[in-house]
């Protein structure tokens, strides 16, 4: 049995607003092995980066526990947390506002090196960081550069040398690439994928293109109205999607092939409800094709239908 | 290890700062404006070494009293038959310092609250905007014209009345740009890398923020040197025989009849000032905010 | 003759620069386009390769200066635009052409209801009186399947594939012969993307309209388009039906993009990214501009500039490497 690095247990996450409170993350659990990458798929307004930010207390959860490595985080001081992030780093999205601009790239990449007393030394800490930029591939010559003279990929290189730049062991990823064009963004796949068996990390992976986590996760959860609708290892979930909103999701993904079959498309009625004070019944009921009675009555539970796949559905029978 | 990726960089050439002085360049007004006003700060940090304070600036000679300028007294005399240009020239000091410690203890004040409003949001910033409202809400003269009356007058209690006054307007500024740089993203990586609150405001928030202040903090010594004038001209201000320019221009109020030289000068190097210094901020807000630019 | 009824839009030559102080930024260099009625055209590219000012050259959007706008011809429907005044112009905009942005978010006027801004593109184009425009604008808003009813809400009001469902439908709503669509599903979410792409589809074929379909998806481009037209650095660099772009690629630049696309079949497989960065559009290389990110390069790529050569049917590409008759590329291999 793998050891589990991260057990989440019923986190939630409200924001209370002029309307009523506004159910972000609303009862998620899940675990991730060591070593193993998962990935949160929804769309905008789902809640997943709220997730991962909670599991960081960058956010600080509403309830819930988050255990890493066998520890429970969301009871620690703020002065423990703070040891605790050398462990937990986060990727961001936006390789434009997530550097400083008035820091150079070494400055960004030394910055939680110094914080954290992890180097004393000015040369080792110097050696350091050119050692990250050559993990990250960054040219030498660019360590004086500020960040605005530099393109997105290079940015969110510099993000990642910063989040390596303490060993952590464990890393969320807020849609690293969904700002990068395509050959870029192939680019930093391709690194997040390296550093991932080199260094034995464990990540997780925001994101709302489905055909990124495809090629990335091993496993991949997905998310609707700030809950866990579905959970499975990738090739089970894509081969058999069982949640409604799944298979609308997975056919919608428009395919760059000419002269194949094209799986039928699921479309789906409306758009995403509010998420503030949501009514007890499934949340995907109102665009949901197959809604019934059942439905409208109460919020179905997240149950194992095989190993390892998780649905909440209350059809879930018909589907599989 | 991945590779090092490696192509012709479209690298910018200057800097951001080196962006910042070519936009400033290329405004005219800002560039006469600061020339000036370096000659000011020229003429306020030596004025010792060309005059001698005791008998040149304050020293009194009867017999050359109330002249009208000529070639040796360029400005012409006062009642006491001292120089008037060398009473202005010896002045800057006196304006020019009570502008900026004015401004720099409004800044100081108005930056650590403004900032802290800002980052930490709720009743904390309820409770500093509301004072700020309160205390922006009384005219600033009447304002100085009390501290300067509880405090007694001498030119320290002058500067702290002018920069308490000006408190107001740094923690809204700082406050509105502290909110806008507080939301992205790089302040939540640096949480994530563990610095502290303190640290974040200083290191990460603060120097982001520094654009609107410097603005504020130039326009800022132009009011200051004005209400510092005013205060001075109304008695409350530097005490005689200090040639601060309101007291000059107060000086010569008996006189401005028969002796308009008098208050013509030090009100001109009032006038100057203010408006160098005023082209300076302007263009400096010009080329510090970049949705202005063309 | 009969050939040149048929043209929508045609395109030679066109040239767009923005001079500078210091800098001359070459955006658009040398691309002609042409349209077929009732065609849709696929204009694929990453950020900076020229795409969007290509398509607001057409209607003759480019602020000038600093833009400088060169073209042998530029005809909408027979039009000249070249030689138009900006009274007939404006008649163009918005009647013969109309453009879609990609930010919902931000094209609508939040001032307006949304009826009173379809109707007003009526009023002005097809000299329609306020009841009939507004009745047509409720028409239209059916159309693109939101409640007549809420011709009379504002634009806050709606989401924003809502939102870019009220765009088209004033985009729609004068009958265009042709339809710039720039990027009009990035900022949306994916089952709202298959929505909107189905609408677009079906209003294309009841008004056979023809459109031009600015993208960087080209999995967008293949369930949307008849023809793609590949830019990279302000050149188109292929071209053609999409059977010949996806299944017969030529340019070692569209063969880049496929291979940096993760494979949503076979997940094990790697992605093979483009090395190095786009050139700087101020600073273009002597030679090909993507000969410093190609593995194909030779000297001869790094010297000359390529023409877009004809390859057999409709299929055109820009490579010099093609010089030498031996030449495939490695994608060229696996589709035989």
């Amino acid at each position: 049995m793998a050891e589990n690095i991260l057990e989440v247990k019923h986190l939630k996450k409200y924001f209370k607003t002029a309307r009523g409170t506004l159910h972000a993350v609303d009862d998620v659990s899940f675990t991730i092995e060591k070593g193993k990458t998962l990935g949160i798929v929804g769309e905008s307004g789902c809640g997943k980066s709220t997730t991962g930010r909670a599991i960081l207390r960058l956010l600080e959860p509403t309830d819930g526990q988050v255990i890493f490595n066998g520890q429970d985080i969301t009871a620690l001081s703020s002065s423990k947390m703070r040891q605790m992030r050398r462990d937990m780093q986060i990727i961001f999205q936006d390789p434009f506002s997530s550097l400083d601009p008035k820091k150079t790239v070494s400055q960004t990449i030394a910055e939680p090196i110094i914080e954290n007393k992890i180097l004393k030394d000015k040369k080792a800490i110097d050696a350091r960081v050119r050692e990250l930029m050559a993990t990250v591939g960054l040219a030498e010559r660019l360590v004086n550069a500020y960040p605005h003279e530099l393109d997105g990929g290079r940015r969110q290189r510099i993000g990642i040398a910063r989040a390596l730049a303490m060993e952590p062991k464990f890393i969320v990823c807020d849609e690293p690439v969904s700002a990068l064009d395509v050959s870029i963004q192939a680019q930093i796949l391709n690194l997040l994928q390296e550093l991932k068996e080199q260094m034995g990390l464990t990540f997780i992976f925001i994101t709302h293109d489905l055909s990124v986590v495809n090629h990335f996760a091993d496993e991949i959860a997905v998310m609707y109205l700030g809950q866990l609708i579905e959970k499975a290892p990738t090739e089970e979930l894509f081969d058999h999607p069982v949640h409604p909103y799944t298979r609308a999701l997975l056919s919608a993904i428009p395919i760059p092939e000419v002269g194949i079959e094209r799986p039928e498309r699921i479309l789906l009625r409306g758009e995403i409800s509010s998420p503030i004070d949501p009514p007890d019944e499934c949340r995907f009921a109102k665009r949901c094709n197959y809604v019934c009675d059942q439905c409208h009555k109460s919020c179905p539970q997240l149950v194992e239908i095989s190993e390892g796949h998780f649905v909440s559905c209350h059809l879930w029978e018909n589907f599989k | 290890m991945a590779k090092t990726v490696e192509a012709n960089v479209p690298r910018k050439a200057r800097s951001q700062m080196g962006e910042v002085w070519h936009q400033f360049r290329r405004n005219k007004g800002a560039m006469v404006g600061s020339a000036i006003v370096l000659i000011i700060v020229f003429v306020a940090l030596f004025a010792d070494v060309f005059l001698d304070y005791d008998t040149q600036v304050v020293g009194q000679n009867v017999a050359e009293r109330l002249q009208w300028p000529s070639a040796r007294h360029w400005f012409g005399t006062d009642e006491l038959g001292r120089d008037i240009f060398f009473r202005v020239l010896y002045g800057t000091r006196f304006s020019c310092s009570v502008g900026l410690v004015a401004v720099t203890i409004g800044l100081v004040i108005g930056v650590t609250l403004g900032a802290i409003a800002g980052f930490y949001g709720g009743t904390l910033e309820e409770v500093i905007m509301r004072s700020t409202d309160i205390l922006g809400a009384v005219p600033n003269m009447l304002m100085a014209i009390v501290i300067v009356s509880v405090l007694g007058q001498s030119i320290w209690n002058l500067m702290l009345a002018v920069g308490i006054t000006s408190v107001p307007q740094f923690v809204r500024i700082t406050r509105a740009a502290v909110l806008t740089v507080r939301n992205q993203e790089y302040v939540e990586a640096s949480k994530a890398i563990g610095l502290s609150n303190r640290r974040i405001i200083f290191k990460h928030i603060l120097p982001n923020c520094l654009s609107p202040i410097i603005v504020q903090a130039t326009l800022r010594v132009a009011s200051a040197i004005i209400s510092a004038s005013s205060l001075s001209f109304l008695g409350l201000g530097v005490p005689a025989p200090s040639p601060e320019w309101g007291a000059l221009l107060s000086g010569g109020r008996k006189y401005i009849r028969d002796y308009s030289y008098m208050t013509l000068f030090p009100g001109l190097a009032i006038m100057i000032t203010v408006l160098a210094l005023n082209m300076m901020g302007d263009g400096l807000r010009d080329s510090l905010d970049p949705k202005l630019k063309k | 003759m009969e050939e040149q009824k048929d043209m929508v839009l045609e395109v030679e030559n066109l040239n767009v620069k923005f001079v500078m102080e210091e800098e001359t930024v070459e955006a658009v260099n040398n691309i002609s386009l042409h349209i077929k009625k009732g065609e849709t055209l696929g204009l694929v590219g990453e950020t900076g390769a020229g795409k969007t000012t290509t398509a607001l050259s057409i209607m003759r959007l480019v602020d000038s200066p600093p833009g400088v706008l060169e073209c042998d011809k530029l005809e909408v429907c027979g039009q000249d635009v070249m030689g138009m005044s900006i009274t007939e112009l404006e008649h163009i905009r918005g009647g013969l052409v109309s453009m879609i942005f990609q930010d919902p978010m931000t094209s609508l006027n939040p001032v307006f209801t949304v009826g009173q801004q379809i109707a007003e593109s009526l009023e002005r184009h097809e000299h329609l009186n306020k009841n009939d425009a507004w009745k047509k604008a409720e028409d239209m808003l059916e159309l693109v399947g939101i409640p007549r009813e809420r011709a009379i809400e504002y634009p806050h009001q709606f989401s924003g594939g809502m939102k870019q469902r009220v765009i088209i439908a004033i985009a729609l709503a004068c009958s265009p012969q042709l339809l710039i669509a720039d990027e009009p599903t990035t900022a949306l979410d994916v089952t709202i993307q298959a929505q909107i792409l189905q609408l677009m589809r079906e209003l294309k074929q009841k008004k056979d309209t023809s459109m031009i379909m600015i993208t960087h998806d080209l999995g967008i481009v293949a369930e949307t388009c008849d023809r793609v037209a590949v830019m990279y650095a302000g050149k188109i660099i292929e071209e053609g039906n999409l059977e010949e772009v996806f299944n017969h690629t030529l340019h070692p630049y569209t063969e880049g993009l496929f291979n940096s696309l993760p494979n949503i079949k076979n997940r094990r497989s790697k992605l093979e990214p483009i090395r190095g960065l786009m050139p700087d559009p101020t600073n273009l290389p002597r030679g090909c501009a993507f000969a410093p990110r190609c593995n194909y390069a030779t000297d001869a790529c790094r010297e000359r500039r390529p023409e877009l050569v004809s390859f057999g049917g409709t299929h055109k590409a820009a490579c010099l490497a093609y010089e030498n008759p031996d030449f495939h590329i490695e994608r060229g291999k696996k589709n035989g």
